[in-house]
């Protein structure tokens, strides 16, 4: 049987047949025998109910993409599966098990012309008392992954550990009937050993890592609103940040969400919000506020596909243009994106440092993929950044809060600190912060604004550089993973492609772009959005020198390794 | 300011800054500005400990002019900003001051959230039934026959009772002042910054730009003839049958008001990841 890097895993059925439980479970379980791992499900619009499919892809390195195809199928029921039929490719090596009584095969499954077996899922769980068909469906997989059933087992008795004793022998039971199921049906591969990882490793999502950046980097306060997919973010924060003395508190619109910050930071506590594309066109106002009162505020949006309500359950990138141009007014601030499940930790804690020692708004932008997959990742190495802004110490009558310096950031006096008292204000203000509408002095501050983010040492932060070669890929956010293992795939071949995908894409960093290019004679620019946002971004901002193509589609189907690798070959021939 | 750093008692005049308000000769909002120094040296207020936050209209100018730390926003969303500063920072105290147009029309929704939230904030708003800044629009308190470039002929739409809202929303101590009155003002102002939780205070100022008529409002004001209840109906019910020129404190709440459950500053950040170890 051929030994293969990685396999991916999809477990299928209509919504409360208990899919991504099965998901759940059968990613912890592989993550603790030793191998990585990754989760995605993919979910209807309704709050129960309706189709689901967790879609696991394990493998002996860290993944944090999803594959180009699945090689194990497994349909509980297949009652409303053509709807998202395209999300799950499967090929004439991939192995489909599917219960007779679950309804007909859907077509994407059929035209690939998969090898079928029937299993009686339901059957064999009707069989148990209490038993669950999601329970035999995971016994497949693993029987099929060779996973042992002490591993399983002691994961489920940790994940139902508040359902009883009688449900969590009921599973158990399932699992060992899928398990027996499996024997007799061969999946034609075998997963490799996991390479040697990281002493400590997390089970984590994009949405849980993005919370701990934040309290890491000094967040103290967040206000914000639910949203899709934004809301585990809220969740993480509001118990963790009571732990540590700080508050979470839900606002009453995003309106709300993002003047709470605002205060919350003026009074001294870094703060942040969390939304998601509708959300963020609310916050836009209070944003140039933040800018014109120099507030430190963080704003993480995990993108969803727009515009509008859109799809609110599925990724896109198509949030590029408010995140960067949609402030009115000239209000230079700070934009980066998150690359994966593990960067989502460095960009947010990098974001926080940013924003509070430039005094100026910072949004992340995330996605709903990276926001809401669950890896296991190696334990993402301690970062230094910790947010600690300007404060000023003023003498009585003495004090400018918004003083000309060389660097742009003046310190920043504190309520309760005696002699500073000021008025923050979004009206144009002198030095003092009083108001004015005379000419020069809108001027000069307009430069400080500008000044302290264009000056600022960003180091090689800014972005991810990897590779050499004649073509560079650039890419950003989540798209970065699926770029590198392209690019990894075309190594092997012996072909070398250069990787670009900016971390800060606010203030452009156009000496460092020119450097990242160095010898660089075609580009490939990759991106999830409808109007190639990104490769008008780079246009506008960053001399390419170089003939580039453009790789884009919006959301909401994952742009896949194969689909990047495939245009990268067609470019170079 | 030397008087607050030696003896850290402040006249009145120690609240003010030396910003000259932008507020036209005769504006209601001028003795509102001197009755929250009357109220900010009765209670004794340090400068540097309270804050003044706004939002846009003429009433929302009055931080600068105060001595105080100050927070000048976006339109409409001050309750929000200072909810946020407040429940970080709960040592400090917060007066909140807005208009008719700031705080019952684009900012109507924070107003009914912050009345029900019920935290330690003073609200303030100045109400001239009309939009001054913009030069004369009718607000949600402007009578249906106000006829304006805006709405000729009038709006045809009855004014709300903001101190109705207030109640049914949660306020936790309501009062009504006239800017002309700035002692009785003052007075109102004290017991609501006093009073815990969420005080509203609504105080008519009249705009003799786009309103002269409100001049007169000076002979229509009369204390109100019942004291203080702390019966929300019965607030509500007297509000929505009095002239609306009823002035002093109408309802003394008793809700407790919201505190952050906070944990310790000393928790150590190494266990928050123990959630997510394999």
């Amino acid at each position: 049987m051929p030994e293969v890097e990685n396999i991916s895993v999809a477990i299928m059925g209509s919504g409360g047949a208990g899919a991504l439980t099965a998901g759940n479970l059968l990613l912890e379980a592989a993550s603790l025998a030793g191998w990585h791992g990754l989760l995605t499900r993919t979910v209807g619009p309704q709050i129960r109910g309706g189709e689901a499919a967790a879609l696991v892809r394990l493998a002996d390195r860290p993944v944090d993409c999803l594959a180009d195809r699945f090689d194990l199928l497994i349909g509980i029921d297949w009652l409303n599966a053509d709807r998202f039929g395209a999300e799950i490719e499967v090929g004439p090596q991939s192995l489909v098990i599917s219960d007779p009584s679950g309804g007909g095969l859907p077509a994407v499954v059929t035209r690939a012309g998969v090898r079928t077996v029937d299993v009686p899922i339901k059957e064999l769980a009707k069989a148990i008392p209490e038993g669950r068909p999601n329970m035999i469906a995971v016994g497949l997989a693993a029987g099929l992954l060779g996973l042992g059933d002490d591993v399983l087992s002691a994961v489920i008795e940790k994940r139902l550990a508040d359902k009883g004793q009688k449900a969590i022998e009921a599973s158990k039971a399932g699992l060992k009937a899928g398990i027996a199921a499996a024997t007799h049906l061969d999946l034609g591969m075998r997963l490799a050993l996991s390479k040697p990882h990281a002493a400590q490793r997390w089970l984590v999502s994009g949405n849980e890592t993005t919370g701990l950046g934040a309290i890491r980097g000094g967040i103290r306060f967040a206000a914000a609103y639910p949203i899709t997919p934004a809301s585990e973010i809220l969740e993480w924060l509001a118990p963790n940040l009571a732990k540590v003395g700080g508050v979470l508190f839900q606002a009453e619109d995003e309106l709300a969400a993002i003047n709470m910050v605002i205060g919350a930071s003026y009074g001294g506590t870094p703060a942040l919000t969390a939304t998601s594309g509708p959300g963020l066109s609310l916050m836009t106002e209070a944003l140039g506020l933040a800018t014109a009162a120099e507030i430190p505020v963080v704003v993480v949006d995990v993108m969803r596909a727009g515009p509008s309500t859109g799809i609110p359950t599925k990724s896109e990138q198509a949030d590029l243009n408010i995140a960067v141009y949609g402030l009115h007014g000239d209000a230079p601030h700070l934009v980066l994106a998150s690359q994966s499940i593990s960067d989502c930790l460095f960009t947010t804690q990098w974001a926080v440092y940013l924003a509070e020692t430039l005094q100026a708004p910072a949004v992340v932008l995330s996605d709903q993929f990276i926001g809401q997959a669950v890896a296991a990742i190696d334990r993402p190495a301690d970062l230094a950044f910790i947010g600690r802004r300007a404060i000023a110490t003023p003498a009585a009558g003495t004090y400018k809060r918004y003083a000309l310096s060389a660097g742009g950031v003046s310190p920043m006096a504190i309520p309760g600190t005696s002699g500073g008292q000021y008025t923050a204000d979004g009206l144009t203000h002198n030095e003092r912060g009083t108001p004015t509408s005379n000419e020069n002095d809108h001027k000069v501050q307009l430069d400080k604004r500008h000044t302290k983010l264009e000056q600022f040492g960003y180091g090689g932060h800014w972005a991810t550089v990897e590779g050499d070669g004649e073509l560079a890929v650039i890419t950003w956010g989540s798209l970065t993973s699926a770029a590198r293992e392209a690019i990894d795939h075309l190594r092997d071949s012996g072909v070398q492609i250069r990787l670009i995908a900016p971390r800060l894409l606010l203030p452009v960093q156009p000496e460092r772009f020119k450097a990242a290019l160095g010898g660089i004679k075609r580009i490939l620019v990759v991106e999830q959005s409808h109007g190639g946002q990104f490769y008008r971004y780079l246009r506008a901002h960053y001399d390419l020198a170089a003939d580039v193509r453009l790789l884009n589609r919006p959301g909401p189907l994952p742009i896949r390794p194969s689909e990047i690798k495939q245009a990268i070959t067609q470019w170079r021939s | 300011m030397s008087s607050v750093e030696t003896h850290r008692i402040c006249k009145p005049g120690d609240y003010r800054s030396d910003i000259k308000p932008i507020w036209c000769p005769g504006c209601g909002d001028y003795h509102v500005l001197l009755s929250f120094t009357r109220a900010f040296a009765e209670l004794g207020l340090l400068p540097e400990e309270t804050v003044v936050v706004s939002g846009i209209g003429c009433s929302s100018r009055i931080p600068a002019y105060t001595s105080c730390y100050g927070f000048h926003g976006v339109h409409g969303r001050s309750l929000a900003l200072a909810t946020g500063l407040k429940v970080a920072r709960p040592d400090l105290t917060v007066i909140v001051a807005s208009g008719d147009g700031d705080g019952y029309s684009i900012g109507g929704n924070h107003f009914i959230q912050a009345c029900r939230r019920n935290v330690d904030l003073t609200y303030v708003v100045m109400d001239n039934r009309v939009y001054g800044m913009t030069k004369g629009q009718p607000s949600p308190t402007t009578e249906p026959d106000f006829d304006t470039a805006l709405s000729p002929g009038g709006t045809g739409l009855s004014p709300f009772h903001p101190l109705v809202i207030a109640l049914a929303s949660g306020a936790n101590f309501v009062a009504r002042a006239f800017s002309g009155e700035p002692n009785e003002t003052a007075s109102i102002l004290v017991e609501a910054i006093r009073h815990p939780g969420f005080s509203f205070v609504e105080v008519l100022s009249p705009c003799v730009t786009f309103r002269p008529d409100e001049r007169e409002w000076k002979n229509r004001v009369h204390p109100a003839p019942v004291a203080a209840t702390s019966d929300p109906a019965k607030a509500a019910r007297r509000i929505m049958t009095d002239d609306g020129f009823n002035i002093g404190i109408l309802y003394r709440g008793e809700r407790r008001p919201y505190q952050a459950k906070v944990g310790s500053t000393s928790f150590d950040l190494s266990e928050l990841e123990k959630d997510f170890a394999l």
